[in-house]
């Protein structure tokens, strides 16, 4: 067969657009995530029996099924329980804050809990109430501690936008699968694709490193 | 009115009495040697004092707050008495002169300008005036100890508390720690010590004490009880730190 470019070329308006469609909901899902998460490590943490119960049953929830069934759910059996409408953009990104809320969770805890009890006794015994002990001396550490681990979140946020096909999402993978099914040209379009993932992969993924490597401790 | 005042004190981790029915006053000026065998209550009875513990029985007051009282009044006796850790526990993400700033600008509520004054005079003091945009992993072990005494006294207490605070120091950097807490005794402060050091506690202390199972066993003047030890327990000890 023969790689046919102009394929590529007609394709990539469109393509763009769905790009687009994809980083707004990454995006979205990201910094919710993040919030998500870092409030639900935080109650895992330091919650009382009462906060983390339900903190733990949440993540168990989010880890223990897939993110495709997690978007079904949201999208067409919440609308029925609750009795609301939910399009499925904003389904899409609803599923990405609760379920990248819970894998940040995990890694939000495991740094809180590595900071050492040294160190907040210090703050402590220094007069600080457990808040500001927490602001301005354990959490400027354990987010050092999180980076690596959050920033592979970070990628697969990204990554699981793709999943939202599934409910017609007008995303990256979505458009494709539109245009491959008018002009046949899967080679090209699953390759121009691929690249552009890559792409906005690797970029975040060398922001990412910069961000670590400009907040390490000497 | 004493500094610090234990009234039947007694702490219980579990079912295990760490402490048992303590009684001390520590008055103003002076400085205390607590010594005594592993386990026999050092730490707790040194962390009873600002709240890192609460008591089980008795009553602890500070300045004449109670550690048993309100939030607010557990701040103010933090506020007022210092703690050093035989670790250090200097914030890793903060330099020297940062670590020195951190208490009046975050307890005290100091204005930037008027923190990094004290700081930078407090770091001169303890001899660390060169390197104040150092980070705790940059400096040795002596110097990390000697910032984190200049954190404490940045807060501005009346009462130091340290917890053997040259253990984890190879000999040769505890002279530089010892001397700085040499001079803050000269200068009046009222201080009580944790350490295994008999040279500082015989030059510097004012008064030493021997715990053991969780009671105080003596207290005295440091040269009478080194010289002259009361009890078999005691003189074991002796020998087994020197
Ligand atoms: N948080 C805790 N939970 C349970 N037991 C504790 C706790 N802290 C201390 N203990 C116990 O209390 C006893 C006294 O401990 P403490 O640390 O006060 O002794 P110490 O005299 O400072 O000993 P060392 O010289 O080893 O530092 C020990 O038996 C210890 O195991
Ligand atoms: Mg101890």
């Amino acid at each position: 067969m023969t790689f046919d470019w102009t394929a590529i070329v007609d394709a990539l308006p469109d393509l763009m657009q769905g790009l687009e469609l994809t980083m707004l909901i990454a995006l979205a899902g990201l910094a919710g995530g993040i919030v998500v998460g870092a409030l639900t490590g935080a109650l895992l943490t330091y919650g009382g029996w009462l906060a983390q119960a339900p903190a733990q049953v949440y993540v168990a929830l989010i880890r223990g099924t897939p993110i495709t069934v997690q978007v079904m759910f949201i999208y067409f059996a919440l609308p029925i329980l609750l009795n609301v409408r939910i399009s499925a953009t904003n389904a899409g990104i609803l599923t990405l804050i609760i379920n990248s809320g819970a894998y940040n969770a995990e890694i939000v805890r495991g740094a809180l809990e590595s900071v050492p009890t040294g160190l907040k006794e210090a703050g402590l015994s220094m007069g600080l109430s457990f808040r500001k002990v927490l602001a301005y001396v354990i959490a400027p550490i354990a987010v050092r501690r999180a980076l690596p681990a959050m920033g592979n979140q970070l990628v697969s946020v990204v990554k699981d936008t793709s999943i939202f096909l599934v409910i017609g999402v007008g995303e990256l993978t979505r458009r494709g699968q539109e245009i491959m099914s008018a002009n046949f040209r899967a080679v090209e379009i699953w390759t121009a694709v691929a690249v552009i993932y890559l792409i906005v992969i690797s970029i975040l993924a060398v922001s990412l490193r910069f961000v670590e490597r400009a907040a390490r401790l000497p | 009115m004493s500094m610090v005042e234990f009234k039947k004190v007694s702490k219980q981790f579990g079912s295990h009495l760490v402490l048992q029915s303590i009684d001390l006053a520590v008055d103003p000026g002076e400085v205390a040697v607590v010594i005594g065998p592993s386990g026999s209550g050092k730490s707790t009875m040194l962390r009873c004092i600002n709240v890192l513990e609460r008591v089980s029985g008795g009553d602890l007051l500070v300045d004449g707050l109670s550690v048993r009282g309100s939030a607010h009044d557990v701040r103010r006796i933090r506020l007022e008495a210092g703690m050093v850790f035989q670790q250090f526990n200097l914030f890793p993400h903060l330099t020297a002169l940062q670590n020195v700033m951190f208490g009046p600008i975050r307890s005290r509520g100091k204005s930037k300008v008027e923190a990094r004054e004290i700081a930078a005079a407090l770091l001169q003091k303890v001899g660390l005036g060169e390197r104040m945009n150092h980070y705790p992993s940059q400096l040795s072990g002596g110097q990390q100890q000697r910032v984190a005494i200049a954190r404490s006294l940045a807060v501005g207490p009346k009462l130091m508390l340290f917890d053997e605070p040259t253990s984890a120091l190879d000999p040769e950097l505890r002279q530089e720690v010892l001397k700085v807490m040499q001079t803050l005794a000269t200068e009046g402060m009222t201080m009580i010590v944790v350490t295994h050091e008999m040279g500082f506690a015989k030059r510097v202390g004012s008064r030493l004490l021997f715990m053991d199972g969780g009671q105080l066993v003596h207290d005295g003047k440091p040269v009478e009880l080194l010289s002259n030890p009361p009890s078999e327990r005691f003189r074991d000890f002796l020998t087994h730190v020197d």
